[in-house]
């Protein structure tokens, strides 16, 4: 990557605000807008990879931006786990930008300055949550990703979405100022440091029941990773257009939380203190118990986009299984499944709101012989399904891969067990929509001619689920970055 | 001329202003002299800080020396509190002149000559190294004070000064009887000999009534919690502009006296054995900290919701001075400048939005968000800051509030600040949510963004929210400063 | 005899506490200035007692006298009743105003006032 320029983390995470800026003040032209859309996406993926080289090389630029109060500096660095994040985002966002386009102006959406730029600026702040050096810094992203995302939320101001937003918005930045911010301070006082470390900081500073303690705090406090019984925002802010849904709460929200709660295991607790820890097992249970929870409610959910929330919710506890198993391997799994579960969940989405925009149903027993009408789609969906799920030839198989062997390794039985018979229930709720629309008629009344949605719509969901097929023989990337954390 | 001979000026001016002032015709002058004098007092204390930084600066009156003659002595602990005083003033004085047009419309000579005589009042007390002094400074400012809070618009406005006259005095006589009981015991009326020679006649009962007497009568100034009654309806019904300046100006003022006289006059050491005060102050504080924020979350009128949460942050204050640590008073002294700034930015906010539409009821600023977006953007950042959220002033105090009572052991404390963040979350989320969630009521009229004058100085102040919440070298350094000062690490003690 | 012997102390806080309760317990605006007044003037005869020197003469420098009263707390007091004479003239103009607004200086009659008075009352300010 020598023929990209390395600009500094700053630079990385200011693009994305800087493009919002720019789209507020050109509010009146909505061809400036896009064109400024397109422009942030691209210049902010092409910077994301400008820095890969040097990570692979293994180095990890650092950048201290100011420090605010001794020991409290806002600073970024850029460490191979975080790269993982922001590649994951970056390429998904320039992939998302067009869906978006083509979605909102189909879907008769109004006020989309403020949606887009809302969208910028989400994007800047998972990017600083992926390069933050200290707990500060990433504290400081987390609270501007969950107040960006919320006008995007609520964006049809409808009473629902309202009700959904407030939920949204409560349950986040309650569970982090309640308890995300009680524990960096505890942390803070523990150990007069709040910058991120590899193999921990905390070690030797902290009593095992106490680091228990802190533990419970900072995965609970990750209200976006979702973990049981803070999982509620995730299906509530389905109320939002789909675009929102796809990259916000497939990707960039949701990938924040399991990203913090691997950073917390890597590089604040690390990973041998964290298998001292009587209170880890806890943890990991409820995380357990979270996976196939969430996946039985799935089953009964009609509603589409309901439906793959709660799978949403089913595999990030995949992810924070893997962070507090305690070993390598699933740790490396755990990072591998941000990315694969990225690209499989988007391309989900991104069908759901298709099938939406084409012909307005939302419910999975609508959707009877719809493969005809939709067949990209369709195809689409089947392929986003089986790198959910983890079978080959997708690049969920090697994510679960490593999560099963981890589980194996750290002798959990009942982990092992929870992740096939997860597999198991991730067959049953995402096939059926496939199987109907492929196999069962259409209903009386509607042609069985091509109907797909708008171009815009249809191309992007075809690029991630040809990128879900391509991590199957690329994840070396992603495998690399993982093993480099450890380097 | 030396440092130390200006001093006495930023007292003077204002008070040599406020005379010219009231002589003055018309709306122009009046407000330019004003300002001038605001910017020369807040220009003398800017250059009065690092000095005081250093050493103990000293005016003797009349060149008698003290203890015989009258002093201004300025450690760093009162040049902080000055130059907040007069900062804040400076600040507020550009947002007041279209509001002041609109609010008091006849005799503006008048009211700026009142408002300086406050400002001269609160800044002698500030300065002054004589008790007695404190005494009459504090009652200038306060006739001042009852005399602007009456120019309010509503008919209770005159009501509220009325009750603040009554408990306002009663205070102040409290800290009369203090000081003549502590004259009776030491012949002195000078602060720095009053420490002197107080250890003297340490522990008998007239010094701890003296203290006792002190602490009630300035705990009445600054609203701590039982005595607060006065501050709600007082901010609530005064002209925005001095809701404004009484919020960020008058109980820091009372909180200094206060910690002056329990950690110099007195000593720390004896005030906190003699009387309970760690315990009380600390249960004061945390219950201010909840009984007004409790109910600060269910008041539609945005004034009373905002004068309420003062009282909150008194609590947080009174808590860190309660800690009777260097963190705790560095904490005190942070919250005070940060909330001076937070609660100065949301009452021009609030104030703005009422030059428009004539109410602050929280139904009547429904939907308001896409008609005055600068002024409601500004009412949220500010918000933020309140709540305590990083990268803000307000996170700044309350980090080094949760840093002292964490290392004072006291971890429930730690939880307590956290929860009553929450509830400032809840208060400033209804205002949010009332202005941008929900739909303007059917037939109000349409509403035009608030004029520049009032816009810029309430950005101005959100961004210094968020300045001094990044670079924290100015208020940390001198809030430490203070703190050490107080404690006698340096500075007035002996 | 120590009973007596501190009478100007039981003046002052008799006097006080007279005043204390007529503010608290009266609901015209005049009694209560006027209790603000008492509780004022016994803080005042308290400082200037203080000041009083047994067989001491007024302070004024003249042949034959060595001992004198001291002055500092007749000067000090002589500002504070100042104080205390602009703060009753402020508290009986509002006294005035507010009648004018409510037409009463009870405080009963005009009850907590709470806050559905409607929004602006400028024109019964006139």
């Amino acid at each position: 990557m020598n023929w990209l320029p390395q600009v500094s983390p700053l630079t990385v995470v200011l693009i994305p605000f800087i493009g919002a800026a720019l789209i507020g003040l050109a509010a009146r032209s909505w061809k400036t807008q896009q064109l400024i859309s397109w422009t942030t996406s691209a210049l902010f993926l092409l910077a994301v990879l400008g820095q890969l080289g040097a990570v692979l090389a293994g180095e990890t630029p650092r950048q201290l931006v100011w420090e605010i109060l001794p020991g409290l500096p806002i600073a970024f660095s850029i460490e191979p786990l975080g790269m993982i994040f922001a590649l994951l985002a970056s390429s998904l966002w320039i992939v998302a930008t067009p869906y978006a386009i083509g979605y909102m102006v189909n879907g008769g959406y109004t006020s989309l300055a403020r949606f887009f730029a809302c969208y910028a600026i989400a994007l800047g702040a998972a990017a600083g949550i992926a390069f933050a050096d200290n707990l500060l810094t990433m504290f400081i992203f987390y609270e501007i990703l969950s107040v960006s995302t919320y006008p995007l939320v609520a964006h049809t101001g409808t009473a629902k979405a309202r009700q959904g937003a407030r939920t949204y918005l409560g349950i986040l930045l309650l569970t982090s100022i309640c308890f995300w911010l009680p524990a960096m301070i505890w942390t803070f006082i523990a150990t007069g440091t709040l910058e991120f470390a590899q193999g921990g900081i905390l070690a030797g500073h902290l009593g095992p029941t106490q680091a228990g303690l802190l533990l419970l705090l900072f995965m609970f406090g990750t209200g976006k990773a979702a973990l049981m019984p803070f999982h509620r925002w995730l299906p509530s802010a389905m109320v939002a257009p789909t675009p929102v849904s796809a990259l916000l709460h497939a990707v960039a929200v949701v990938k924040a939380g399991v990203f913090v709660a691997l950073k917390l295991a890597l590089y604040v607790f690390g990973l041998d203190f964290l298998a001292e820890i009587p209170l880890t097992d806890f943890v990991l249970y409820v995380a357990t118990f979270t996976m196939i929870a969430a996946s039985l409610i799935a089953i009964h959910q009609d509603n589409l986009k309901a439906r793959l929330a709660y799978s949403t919710v089913s595999q990030l506890a995949y992810i924070v299984v893997g962070a507090l198993l305690a070993t390598q391997v699933a740790a490396i799994g755990g990072g591998m499944h941000m990315v694969m579960h990225g690209y499989g969940k988007i391309t989900l989405f991104f069908c759901a709101g298709a099938i939406y925009l084409a012909s307005h149903k939302t419910l999975v027993s609508e959707l009877d012989g719809i493969g005809r009408r939709m067949p990209f789609t369709m195809a689409a969906f089947l392929l986003g399904a089986l790198c959910v799920i983890g079978i080959p030839p997708m690049g969920g198989l090697w994510s679960k891969w490593h999560l099963v062997t981890g589980a194996f390794e750290a002798g959990h039985a009942v982990v092992l067990a929870a992740f096939l018979l997860s597999t198991l229930l991730n067959i049953a709720y995402l096939l059926p929509p496939v199987l109907r629309a492929f196999l069962k008629p259409l209903p009386e009344g509607e042609p069985a001619t091509l109907k797909e949605a708008p171009l815009m719509c249809v191309v992007p969901l075809t690029l991630t689920a040809a990128g879900s097929m391509v991590l199957f023989f690329a994840a070396g990337l992603p495998h690399r970055l993982m093993q480099l954390v450890f380097a | 001329m030396a440092i130390v001979d200006l001093m006495p000026f930023s007292v003077l001016a204002p008070l040599i202003a406020s005379g010219v002032v009231a002589l003055l015709p018309g709306r122009f002058w009046p407000w330019a002299i004003t300002l001038l004098a605001a910017i020369v007092a807040t220009v003398i204390a800017a250059l009065t800080l690092p000095a005081a930084l250093e050493s103990t600066l000293s005016y003797p009156f009349g060149n008698w020396p003290p203890p015989i003659g009258i002093e201004y002595r300025v450690d760093a602990a009162n040049a902080f509190v000055a130059l907040l005083v007069a900062g804040m003033a400076a600040l507020s004085l550009p947002w007041a002149k279209v509001s002041i047009d609109r609010e008091v419309p006849e005799r503006q000579g008048a009211f700026y000559a009142l408002f300086l005589l406050a400002l001269a009042g609160l800044l002698g007390i500030t300065l002054t190294g004589d008790a007695f002094n404190v005494f009459v400074f504090l009652e200038i400012s306060s006739l001042a004070t009852y005399a602007l809070i009456a120019h309010g618009r509503d008919r209770r406005a005159l009501l509220a000064s009325f009750r603040y006259l009554i408990m306002g005095t009663i205070g102040a006589t409290f800290l009369l009887i203090g000081i003549a009981l502590l004259y009776m015991m030491t012949g002195t009326l000078n602060m720095a000999d009053l420490a002197v020679r107080l250890p003297e006649v340490q522990h008998t009962r007239t010094v701890d009534a003296a203290l006792a007497f002190i602490v009630v009568g300035m705990g009445l100034k600054l609203a701590m919690l039982p005595l607060h009654l006065w501050l709600p309806n007082a901010y609530a019904y005064a002209p925005n502009f001095v809701t404004i300046f009484l919020a960020g100006t008058a109980t820091k003022v009372a909180l200094y006296v206060m910690v002056r006289f329990i950690f110099t006059v007195f000593g720390g050491e004896y005030s906190f054995t003699v009387l309970p005060l760690a315990i009380v102050l600390m249960a004061l504080g945390v219950a201010g900290m909840f009984a007004g924020s409790w109910v600060a979350m269910f008041q539609d009128h945005l004034k009373r919701m905002l004068a309420y949460s003062s009282v909150a942050q008194v609590g947080y204050m009174v808590l860190g001075v309660s800690l009777f640590s260097a963190a705790g008073l560095t904490a005190a002294f942070l919250h005070m400048f940060n909330h001076a700034l937070i609660k100065v930015a949301l009452f021009m906010a609030v104030g703005t939005i009422m030059y428009r539409i004539g109410s602050i009821k929280l139904q009547d600023i429904r939907g308001l968000g896409r008609q005055m977006p600068w002024t409601l953007t500004a009412f949220a950042l500010a918000g933020l800051s309140i709540i305590g959220v990083p990268t803000t002033a307000g996170f700044i105090s309350k980090w080094y509030l949760i840093l002292a009572a964490a290392e004072a052991g006291h971890w429930w404390l730690v939880g307590l600040i956290v929860i009553t963040s929450m509830m400032a979350v809840y208060y400033i989320w209804r205002v949010i949510e009332a202005a941008w969630m929900q739909e303007r009521p059917a037939g109000s009229p349409a509403v035009r963004e608030a004029p520049l004058a009032l816009l810029a100085p309430t950005w101005l102040m959100v961004a210094l929210n968020f300045y001094f919440g990044i670079d924290t070298r100015l208020t940390v350094g001198a809030s430490t400063a203070a703190a050490e000062a107080l404690l006698g690490v340096g500075g007035l003690m002996p | 005899m120590t009973v007596l012997g501190f009478f100007n102390y039981w003046v002052v806080i008799i006097l006080m506490m007279i005043g204390l309760y007529c503010v608290i317990a009266r609901g015209n605006m005049i009694k209560k200035i006027i209790g603000l007044n008492l509780f004022q003037t016994s803080v005042f005869i308290l400082f200037i007692s203080a000041g009083k020197v047994v067989g001491g003469s007024t302070p004024i420098l003249r042949e034959g006298v060595e001992v004198y009263s001291n002055p500092l707390p007749h000067v000090l007091i002589l500002t504070a009743i100042v104080v205390g004479v602009a703060i009753t003239a402020v508290g009986l103009a509002l006294a005035v105003r507010i009648q004018e607004a409510y037409g009463t200086i009870e405080d009963d009659h005009l009850g907590d006032d709470g806050e559905d008075d409607g929004p602006f009352e400028e024109e019964q300010r006139g």
